[in-house]
This record gives C-alpha cells, sequence and structure tokens, in this order.
C-alpha cells in the first residue's frame, strides 16, 4: 500500500471538489430543499419514531444522490490517465477516504438543518454523545458502501438509476440496524444497549473497505 | 447413466419426504377444554382431543398443579375425541396454572397445558397426590404442538427450501470468482444459472413461508430480520439480474456481474448471520425463540427432516445443470444462426 499515494489522490480529490464549488451547492441544496420540502408536509413532528425513520430516509437520498457522481464525473480519456499513473486500490481508498469524509460533513448538515425545521423535540431527551456518532457512522458506511457500487453503476454505463437499484438491497439492512441504533439512542439508552449495534456497524464497514480493495482492480482493467 | 446416480437418490427421496410427511399422522393431544377457570369445590369439565382414541379405552384424567396431581372422580367418553370429567378441585394448589392430563394405553399421556386460570392458592398442597399411568404409547407419529398442529409438516418443504438456495448462490458465488480469476464466459453462465435457480427457490421459500406464517402467526407477513433478510437476498439477486441486463459487452458484463455477485454475497451472508442475532425474532432458532433442533426436532421429524433437505439440495442442483445445460445449448445454436 502506498500511503503517499493516497494522500496524494486524496488531494487531488479536494483540489478538484475545490476548483468546482458548485458541487458542494448542490449537494447542500439538495438536502435542505428535501427537508424543506418535509417540512411543509408535516410541519414540526414530535413522534419519536416517525422523526428517526424520516431523518435516515433524507440522509439515505442525500448519499445517493452525492456520491452518484463519484466516479462518473471524469471521461474515458481522464479515467485513462490516472490508470496509468496510481495502482487501483489506491484509487479506490482515496475515493472511499475521501467520499466517507464528504459524507460524514453532510449527515452532519442533514442533521442540523433537519433538526432546526423538524424540529429538534425528540432530541431533547436523546443521548447526543451516541446518537451524534451514529449519525456519522451511518453516513460514513453509506459512502463506503456506495462508493464501490458507484463505479460498477458507471462502468456499466448506467447512471444513477442503476446505482440505486443495486444499492437498496445492499444497504437495506444497514440501514435497518441505524434506524434501531439511533432510535435506542433518542430513548436515551446508554452504550450498554446502542453499542452491539455501533461495533457491528463499525465491523460491516470494514467489511466493505475489505471487499472494495479487493475487488476494485477488476473493475477498473476494462 | 453413469454419474446419475444421485439425481434418482433425489427423486427417491423427494417420494418418501412427501409421503411420509403428508401421511405420517400427528400424535394425540388435548386441544380445548369447555372452561378456562377453576375454583375450589366440584368441576365439571369437557376436554376435546385430536387423533386420540378415548372410546376404545376409558381415558384416566387428572389435573395437575405444580406437581400435585388431583384424578376425576368420574370420566364420561362421548366419542375418541371428548369426554367430560368431574373433580373436585381443592383449595390450596400453588400457583395460578393448571394443566389438565389424561392417559390411556392406546395414546399414551396427552395433556393441555396451562389449561386452567386456578383460584384458591395457597400452599397446603404437599406431594403428588394421585397415581396416574405413564406408558408411552407407540408408533410412528408427529409430535402435536400447540399452534402448529398441522402444519408441522411445513418443516419439510419450508426449512429446505432456504438450504437449497443458499447452496444455490454459494455454487454462483464460487462461479464468480472463478469468473474474476479466469475471465472465461461459460463460467459467468454457470453462475446465472446458479442465481436464476436459486431465486426460484427463494420464491418458493417466501410462499411456503407466508402460508406458514398465516397459520401460527396470524399474518402473511411480519417485519422480522429473517423475514427482512430473505426479503433482502431476494432483492439483491434482483438486481444482479437488471445488472447483467443493462450491459451489453458479454466479456464486460461477465466481469461487472462477478463483482457485484461477490460484493452482494459476502454482505448477505454477513448480515443473515448476525442481524437476527441481535434483534428480537418470532422466527424459530432467533432472539431467545429456541429453533425446533431444541425443543422438539425429535426422532420422527429429523427422520424425515435430513432426506428433504438433502433431497431438496439434490433437486436443486439438478435444476441447475438442466438450466445450464438448455443455456450452452442456445448459445451454440445462436452462434450458428450467426454464421
Amino acid at each position: 500500500m502506498h500511503t503517499a499515494e493516497i494522500t496524494h489522490l486524496l488531494r487531488l480529490e479536494w483540489q478538484l471538489d475545490r476548483r468546482q464549488k458548485h458541487v458542494w451547492g448542490s449537494m447542500a441544496l439538495y438536502v435542505v430543499s428535501t427537508i424543506y420540502v418535509c417540512y411543509h408536509g408535516v410541519r414540526h413532528l414530535t413522534d419519536v419514531p416517525i422523526w428517526n425513520a424520516l431523518f435516515w430516509i433524507i440522509l439515505l437520498f442525500a448519499a445517493f444522490n452525492a456520491l452518484g457522481r463519484s466516479f462518473q464525473r471524469e471521461d474515458a480519456g481522464r479515467q485513462l490517465y490516472l490508470y496509468t499513473l496510481a495502482s487501483p486500490r489506491s484509487v479506490v481508498l482515496a475515493r472511499t477516504a475521501y467520499n466517507a469524509l464528504v459524507m460524514a460533513a453532510l449527515s452532519l448538515l442533514s442533521l442540523a438543518a433537519y433538526a432546526l425545521f423538524i424540529g429538534g423535540t425528540p432530541m431533547q431527551a436523546a443521548r447526543l454523545d451516541i446518537f451524534v456518532p451514529v449519525v456519522v457512522v451511518g453516513g460514513v458506511g453509506f459512502a463506503l458502501v456506495l462508493t464501490l457500487l458507484s463505479a460498477l453503476a458507471a462502468r456499466a454505463g448506467n447512471g444513477i438509476g442503476l446505482m440505486a437499484i443495486l444499492g437498496f438491497p445492499i444497504v437495506l439492512p444497514m440501514l435497518l440496524s441505524l434506524m434501531k441504533a439511533s432510535k435506542l439512542a433518542l430513548d436515551g439508552m446508554g452504550w450498554n444497549v446502542t453499542g452491539k449495534y455501533v461495533l457491528w456497524l463499525v465491523l460491516i464497514d470494514l467489511i466493505t473497505v475489505g471487499l472494495a480493495w479487493l475487488l476494485f482492480p477488476y473493475l477498473w482493467r476494462d | 447413466m453413469k454419474g446419475c446416480w444421485w439425481k434418482g437418490l433425489s427423486v427417491l427421496l423427494l417420494l418418501y419426504v412427501v409421503f411420509m410427511g403428508l401421511h405420517t399422522p400427528l400424535g394425540p393431544a388435548l386441544v380445548h377444554t369447555s372452561i378456562d377457570r377453576i375454583a375450589p369445590g366440584p368441576v365439571t369439565v369437557e376436554a376435546t382431543g385430536y387423533n386420540t382414541h378415548f372410546a376404545k379405552e376409558s381415558p384416566q384424567v387428572w389435573i395437575e398443579n405444580d406437581g400435585y396431581r388431583v384424578c376425576a372422580t368420574a370420566v364420561t367418553v362421548n366419542s375418541d375425541v371428548v369426554f367430560s370429567a368431574q373433580f373436585t378441585v381443592p383449595a390450596g394448589f400453588h400457583s395460578n396454572l393448571t394443566s389438565l392430563w389424561a392417559w390411556d394405553s392406546v395414546d399414551g399421556p396427552v395433556v393441555l397445558r396451562d389449561a386452567f386460570f386456578t383460584e384458591g392458592l395457597g400452599k397446603d398442597l404437599q406431594g403428588e397426590g394421585c397415581a396416574v399411568g405413564t406408558a408411552e404409547r407407540s408408533g410412528f407419529s408427529f409430535p402435536n404442538r400447540t399452534i402448529l398442529n398441522e402444519t408441522i409438516r411445513n418443516l419439510f418443504f419450508h426449512v429446505p427450501m432456504w438450504f437449497t438456495m443458499m447452496v444455490l448462490m454459494t455454487i454462483a458465488f464460487w462461479q464468480s470468482l472463478m469468473v474474476l480469476r479466469t475471465g472465461n464466459l461459460d463460467k459467468d453462465q454457470m453462475a446465472l444459472s446458479a442465481v436464476d435457480v436459486s431465486l426460484l427457490f427463494a420464491v418458493l421459500g417466501l410462499i411456503t413461508g407466508s402460508i406458514w406464517a398465516r397459520a401460527t402467526w396470524g399474518d402473511w407477513w411480519t417485519s422480522d430480520p429473517k423475514l427482512n433478510g430473505a426479503a433482502v437476498s431476494v432483492l439483491i439477486y434482483a438486481a444482479y439480474l437488471i445488472l447483467r441486463g443493462s450491459v451489453p459487452d458479454p466479456h464486460k458484463r461477465a466481469r461487472l456481474a462477478a463483482i457485484y455477485n461477490i460484493f452482494a454475497y459476502v454482505l448477505m451472508m454477513v448480515f443473515l448471520m448476525v442481524l437476527p442475532r441481535l434483534t428480537d425474532s418470532l422466527h424459530p432458532g432467533n432472539g431467545g425463540n429456541p429453533a425446533f433442533s431444541q425443543y422438539d426436532l425429535d426422532s420422527s421429524l429429523r427422520a424425515v427432516f435430513y432426506p428433504a433437505v438433502l433431497g431438496w439440495i439434490l433437486l436443486g442442483v439438478w435444476a441447475y445443470t438442466l438450466h445450464l445445460r438448455a443455456a450452452r445449448l442456445n448459445s451454440i445454436a445462436d452462434e450458428a444462426n450467426d454464421r
């Protein structure tokens, strides 16, 4: 593994995105406008299970929207150029790490916007020291699973639609555990109850990264 | 015919399973009482049995509370499955739940556990009370469980469907690994055939499970980790087929499908193994619910269940080889047409 190569690629991702500021704007706008539409549908939600479920659904769709472009923004020529320069495993690890950081930030932003519009009442009784990490772990988990699938969908020459079809069944069990863990945290349960869910989610994340690391070289060569 | 013995074996096993699984009677049991509450004093109970033979030999009847037995003072047999019995219920039973028992030499002991809610509790009654017959019945039958009743036979159909699906998905997983190693298109066809047949078994598993759930839990579908796992596996393999459909180039299609299959299979297996253990579940074998093997996969069920598992798996593999041969012949025919 080449740590220097990975950090270099990470910096490349960051610079590319910084040059295209509208990308950030579009991700943030997607989340905020979705939440705003929901706000007009429900006004203030105080019911904890519904509040919880709606939040995760919004975050899931935000993740699909944000990560769908992950492997689609470069054309064939640039992809070939990158292929000659870097090892595929470095590329996938760098991009996964970058997407994980983006999703961590996006999940926190979503939570803030969600609490602002839909209401933060359910969070008053919550163990925030557990709930917020669960949200971040969830966002990062989505990023890890969807990065490989985004590459797969891009290779299949099909856009975000195919990614959603491939991604939903794989993300679904993770989503169920996330909803359960965050519901427990909202109910004020401690680490002794939520701990095993968080541990299990982290384990899934590690397995996903391992699989992406193993499989990506086969996806990359054409 | 050489090398085909296992196909014959699967047919023989499944014939045996269908015959024994549907033909073997359930063991006798008591299923219903006319009253569900008793208090100290004289009580008359009419009880209904299932597959019992009370008319052949009048049963000895007793009620049992926390190990203390009170025998009936009089028993009138109305038919093979109905008798009425009179008791003098004493004061001072320990527990508020009393079971009703009957014994005759044809049926052995039969019981309706916790049949009566009991009043007049105390600590007065010690020892075992009256003496009763204990000889077990002879003959081959399936256990008669409350709620499950006759549906216990579904064990030989529902459970092996999922085992067969797992075996076929594992074949598909293995062939996908081979596709990535060798780039061989025939391996890709093998993976596709295995997925197609495994989806058939998944659908059969869902249908048999749904019927069973309706009969025992009262609903066609419940939100349950095992059921969610089943739904997710079906969705994953449906997505696999859609992914294949959207890539025209066969080599590229083989590689992309193999990557998705490996990724999905590993994650799905982890989910199926771990997720049900994290949450409560109605399904046997999870969340404090014992699997059949732990409480009553007794010798009579085992004698049919193990052949059923082997027979269905062999049938699944047979279907897979047929599907594969048909697909290979089709591709040869296509090539011939192109020329």
